[in-house]
């Protein structure tokens, strides 16, 4: 061999260097001492976790720098748990490096392939014993089995029918309706248009009826916001400001892209906020969007006021609110 | 000089000296900074409104205008009220010292009698909400620190965060973090709508809802690290920091030193 | 013999009576594992889903997975007499009343996002040394199936207790359902029970969540360690090792000290992290309902690229014949999703398509050596990158007095100039990389001293290389370009040439590397 060949070829594996812990006796007995020392120190974080399970109550809180004011119930529990079992890897490892062997072992890789006798020896063996249970050659049997398996698939799938009912028209109907009235949420007083001051805006739901519960469901769709501009800011077509009612303007507050609550009303510059996904929504211009990925603006409410003065709608939304789903029209 | 010129060339003497410059400067500054304001405070004893006037004209008119009737960088002053100046001012977010998007909280320039005094001048100009009266001492007894939490995730987190951390608007604009407001200074911005909040209207959230409000602010604001350091109370994004920056470092580091081979 | 080996002997003999496990045992008791910090990262994977299991058991102990309603009367005041679900009711329970609970709950949670940040770790680990290589495609496949469904896993997990942040994320999940042309509403209103958000969901996905994905990972995890068990673990190169070897240290006692070992470290520094650093601290989120919202809501972090995706969106939207097609939700939701993870599982088979390569390897590539590899997976993690930041767009904009709209911006653009950008340099430093080692192996170290030679000319010394450090930087392999003939010998142009052409492009880039040192190259130096 050349000797640039050989310069480059593989020196093979690097003589074993000795470690301090193989030669000297007393520097073995100082590692096992070092890992005595954490295997006690384990030992002692399960002391502070009893401790501090049985001792210190639940409302006790300690000032520590970085932490601020923390639990001392958990934060303790927690380091005595931490270093109960830390310490135990620790030590384990370092008796690994310092005391047991660390020669290297060097071990065969075995050819995966079977060999060529032991292949056709499979080949063989299933083709024959498929052969023998006739499958190829009784057709009749094939096709029937085919049809009873394939069938007895959709049994399981029938079973998920009752997981829910069909949507029907869930999701284009809300509790809004000609003459509901608009009340603050969460305390349902209903609003007077002197409630709202330019600049104002309120967190709104429907009034219930009479004996009925206001579930969660019904919120996800329901919810409004109103909002008060000057009239004079308005850019609107006039069948959308016959919608407003003296610069009071209703929007879905649920956003027509994911569905989060847009509520994030910024006075200067009438802009709508989803802090989901950044979708703006101008309020002069209903609702329309002018960033972000949501698609449609958000459902305008018309609103007018009843016989004692109160905000109600004077009709339903005219289109579904929240996110899009395929059957919606628009 | 011949024992310090000894260390001229110890390797500690750059950052020393860069130390000690420092700090001559840092000093020197705070010593000429609070000589100036001294003189600010030195005007002669008039009434509130007329030494509010002098404080305006000299400090606010340059963007507001000599009649606060406001200009092409500043809105009018008119009908603010004593509040929305009580808050502004107070919070030091006016005078303006950075024009960028939006004013910041920062120490305020004026003591707080000048405040009062600047107030009642904007409050004189034109009838506006009045600096709220008894809120730290009410807010405790009436408010509901429970119910001021729904309200406060109803009508404030949307902008500030859930615990009053502070969020993003658009543009650079930014609901600032309330973990510093005092009470008074959170009703009236309630009742003012400062920048791009809103107004929060009396009858929409009541005096005693706005009361619980602050009652369920303080107590955020002295909310305990329950499980420990609270990584800025703005959720996973921090949380998510952490794992792989401490704790896969950690893990990574312990794995290294498992791998070396002992001396 | 002592009592103790006494002991040990005959429950031995009892056991391999029933089961002849002695020679199984001894042949794997002696097995040979290679030692490198980089092989750990998947341990950490799954000693933490061994901690997850373990305190997740404990939680289930305390945690209620029903939405119905109750009113609060418990010890945390801020939330007294709110109404919530019982789901709610009962993680606030287990975090201020049961002794040990808040940390468990805080151990499960930073133990997940271990899990995934650990996978993460060990993906890129494999990818860049080309582990995934043959034999070891199908353990690659199981792997990108546990990172898909920890994925969902985490997301389920952190759902559970109901709170205001993570309500909302189910809320937007929900809409991703919905959004499906055809089936979406009806996916949708099966999933939830009904219009959203229903008191079913909460209680369903507590099962997929305790029983039916752990069930599937345990199955998945262990047919991806038997494998590594089986195939044995790959090595990287070095002097001594080759192809047909595996050098390393034997199972009983070193790898049991240290792996068993390193479980604890594991397990200790998740508890630690749980007892100083507040995790999902969901009193101060307070109860979901869907009228409520707060600003700065993210996914945990494996899920926020997706959250960046959806940000970055363009409000693209089809209405066809009567029918919504949301774009721009289905596109960064589902489509995307589906190419790239699609797209990793399948790439050891496109790899090995690209460069003909159909062998086995047990070697491991140092990534310097495979430039156009490791330049993918910097551009991979470039894109992740840059949709990680775009789903923390609104606290970056708080936190270094930006606008949200000029760094949405900023990744829109981003996300198309940004990776290839990445690529090219990357693949340029491992060029340069290959060039530096090939000098090196030439010339040898520099040692900065000067010499003068006898005609006057100053020279630097250069120490040689020593073998072992020679035959790192050239062991490895250096393929030529495939060369698929696209037009055969009377100059007819293959049907199928197309196919072979792209191969042959591609193949071409693979290949680009700096020509590695061999003897001739030697002999040339010893002349000068």
């Amino acid at each position: 061999m050349s000797k640039e060949i050989e310069r480059l070829s593989d020196p093979g594996l690097p003589e074993h260097v000795h470690r301090r812990t193989d030669t000297d006796p007393a520097a073995a007995k100082q590692a096992e001492r070092q890992i005595a020392i954490f295997f006690v120190l384990s030992a002692l974080g399960t002391i502070l976790f009893i401790f501090s399970y049985i001792k210190i109550p639940l409302d006790r809180f300690i000032f520590i720098p970085i932490l601020g004011s923390t639990n001392a119930h958990q934060l303790f529990l927690g380091l005595g748990l931490a270093f109960s079992l830390l310490f135990i890897g620790l030590g384990a490892i370092q008796w690994a490096r310092t005391l047991m062997p660390d020669t290297e072992v060097v071990a065969e890789r075995h050819e995966f392939r079977s060999s060529e006798a032991d292949r056709a020896d499979f080949v063989a063996t299933v083709k024959e014993r498929a052969a023998s249970a006739g499958l190829g050659r009784r057709s009749l049997i094939k096709r029937t089995l085919g049809l009873s398996l394939g069938l007895i698939g959709l049994s399981p799938l029938l079973l998920l029918r009752d997981l829910g009912p069909l949507p029907k028209t869930e999701l284009e109907t809300t509790s809004w309706a000609k003459g509901v009235r608009l009340v603050i949420d969460p305390s349902n007083r209903p609003i007077l248009p002197s409630d709202l001051e330019v600049g104002a805006v309120a967190q709104v739901l429907p009034e219930l009826a009479p004996g009925t519960e206001r579930t969660l469901e019904n919120v996800a769709k329901d919810a409004v916001l109103l909002i008060r501009l000057r009239p004079e800011d308005f850019k609107l077509s006039p069948e959308r400001l016959s919608w407003t009612y003296q610069g009071i303007i209703a929007f879905s507050k649920i956003c027509t892209h994911m569905g989060c609550a847009v509520a994030l009303y910024e006075q200067q510059t009438k802009h709508l906020l989803c802090p989901c996904h950044q979708s703006t929504f101008d309020v002069p211009r209903a609702a329309k969007v002018i960033f972000g990925p949501a698609a449609r603006p958000l459902p305008q409410l018309a609103i007018t006021v009843d016989a004692q003065g109160y905000l109600i709608a004077s009709a339903p939304f005219s289109e579904p609110v929240g996110p899009s789903f395929w059957e919606r029209s628009s | 000089m011949k024992r310090l010129s000894r260390y001229r060339r110890h390797r500690f003497a750059g950052p020393v000296l860069l130390v000690f410059a420092l700090f001559m400067i840092g000093t020197t500054f705070s010593v000429a900074d609070a000589s100036s304001r001294q003189s600010q405070t030195s005007l002669t004893r008039t009434t509130a409104i007329a030494e509010g006037r002098l404080i305006f004209l000299r400090g606010c008119s340059s963007c507001h205008g000599i009649n606060a009737e406001g200009g092409s960088i500043a809105p009018s002053l008119i009908g603010v009220g004593a509040a929305d100046v009580d808050l502004q001012v107070g919070t030091g977010r006016m005078p303006m010292a950075d024009m960028t998007v939006q004013a910041v909280r920062k120490k305020p320039a004026y003591t707080p009698d000048q405040v009062a005094a600047l107030a009642s001048y904007v409050a004189s100009l034109a009838p506006g909400p009045a600096i709220p009266t008894d809120v730290v001492a009410n807010f405790e007894r009436d408010g509901s620190t429970a119910a001021g939490g729904e309200l406060f995730r109803t009508n404030c987190a949307m902008c500030h965060n859930f615990a009053g951390q502070g969020g993003a608007l658009s543009g650079g604009k930014f609901a600032p973090s309330l973990m510093a407001s005092t009470p008074t200074q959170i009703y009236e911005a309630m009742i003012t709508g400062p920048q791009s909040m809103p107004v929060f209207s009396d009858k929409i959230i009541t005096p005693t809802e706005k009361l619980s409000i602050i009652k369920w602010l303080k107590a955020a604001q002295a909310e305990p690290n329950l499980g420990g350091a609270s990584l800025g109370r703005v959720g996973p994004v921090t949380e998510g920091l952490l794992i792989w920056t401490l704790g896969l470092g950690l893990l990574i580091g312990i794995a290294v030193w498992l791998a070396t081979k002992a001396r | 013999m002592s009592a103790g080996e006494k002991a040990a002997g005959a429950v031995a003999n009892y056991v391999d009576e029933r089961t002849g496990a002695a020679k199984w045992l001894k042949k794997n008791l002696t097995k040979v594992f290679p030692d490198h910090w980089s092989f750990m990262l998947g341990e950490i994977a799954l000693y933490s889903f061994i901690i997850l299991l373990l305190t997740g058991t404990f939680l289930t102990f305390w945690f209620d997975p029903s939405q119905r309603d109750v009113i609060y009367h418990g010890a945390y005041q801020p939330l007294s007499g709110i109404k919530m679900s019982a789901a709610y009711e009962s993680t606030l329970h287990i975090s201020f009343d049961v002794r040990g609970g808040l940390l468990m709950r805080q151990i499960h949670h930073w133990a997940a996002l271990f899990f995934m940040s650990s996978i993460g770790a060990h993906l890129l680990r494999v990818f860049f040394t080309g582990a995934f290589r043959k034999p070891r495609e199908f353990n690659w496949i199981i792997g990108i199936g546990l990172l898909t469904l920890g994925i969902v896993e985490g997301f389920l997990g952190y759902s559970l207790p109901d709170d205001l942040l993570s309500g909302t994320g189910i809320r937007i999940a929900e809409a991703i359902i919905q959004a499906m042309p055809i089936v979406g509403s009806y996916l949708a209103f099966f999933a939830f029970g009904g219009p959203f958000p229903g008191t079913a969901f909460i209680p369903r996905i507590f099962t997929v969540h305790v029983l039916i994905l752990p069930g599937i990972f345990l199955a998945l995890i262990t047919a991806h360690l038997m494998l590594v068990w089986y195939q044995k673990h790959t090595q990287y190169p070095g002097p001594g090792r080759t192809e047909k070897n595996v050098i390393g240290y034997p199972l009983m006692p070193v790898y049991m000290a240290k792996a068993g070992g390193f479980f604890f470290v594991v397990f200790g520094v998740t508890a630690f992290l749980s007892a100083v650093a507040s995790i999902n601290p969901i009193w101060l989120y307070g109860p979901y309902t869907p009228g409520q919202i707060s600003a700065g809501s993210q996914p945990d972090w494996y899920m926020g690229w997706l959250d960046g995706l959806v940000r970055m969106f363009p409000n693209l939207e089809s209405h066809i014949w009567g029918h919504t097609i949301s774009w721009n939700i289905l596109i960064p939701g589902l489509i995307i999703p589906g190419i790239l993870f699609t797209g990793m599982a399948l790439y050891p088979f496109i790899e090995s398509w690209v460069t003909g390569d159909k062998r086995e390897h047990h070697l491991l590539d140092r990534p310097r050596n495979v430039p156009n590899r490791t330049a993918l997976g910097v551009m991979s993690i470039t894109f992740l990158l840059v949709t990680l930041s775009n789903g923390g767009n609104d606290l970056i904009a708080t936190h270094f007095a930006l606008s949200i709209n000029q760094i949405t911006w900023f990744n829109r653009i981003g996300i198309f100039i940004l990776p290839p950008i990445a690529f090219i340099i990357t693949k340029r430093i491992c060029l340069s990389l290959q060039r530096a080692d090939r000098e090196l192996v030439l010339h040898g170290h520099e040692t900065g001293q000067l010499v003068r030679l006898p005609h006057g000319e100053f020279v630097e010394v250069h120490e040689p290389l020593t073998p072992e450090e020679t035959w790192k930087l050239t062991q490895h392999e250096q393929r030529a370009a495939l060369e698929f003939k696209t037009i055969d010998e009377n100059g007819v142009s293959r049907p199928k040439g197309l196919k072979e052409k792209i191969r042959n492009r591609l193949s071409r880039a693979v290949s680009e590397q700096v020509k590695k040192p061999d003897g001739d190259d030697l002999k040339e130096i010893e002349h000068h």
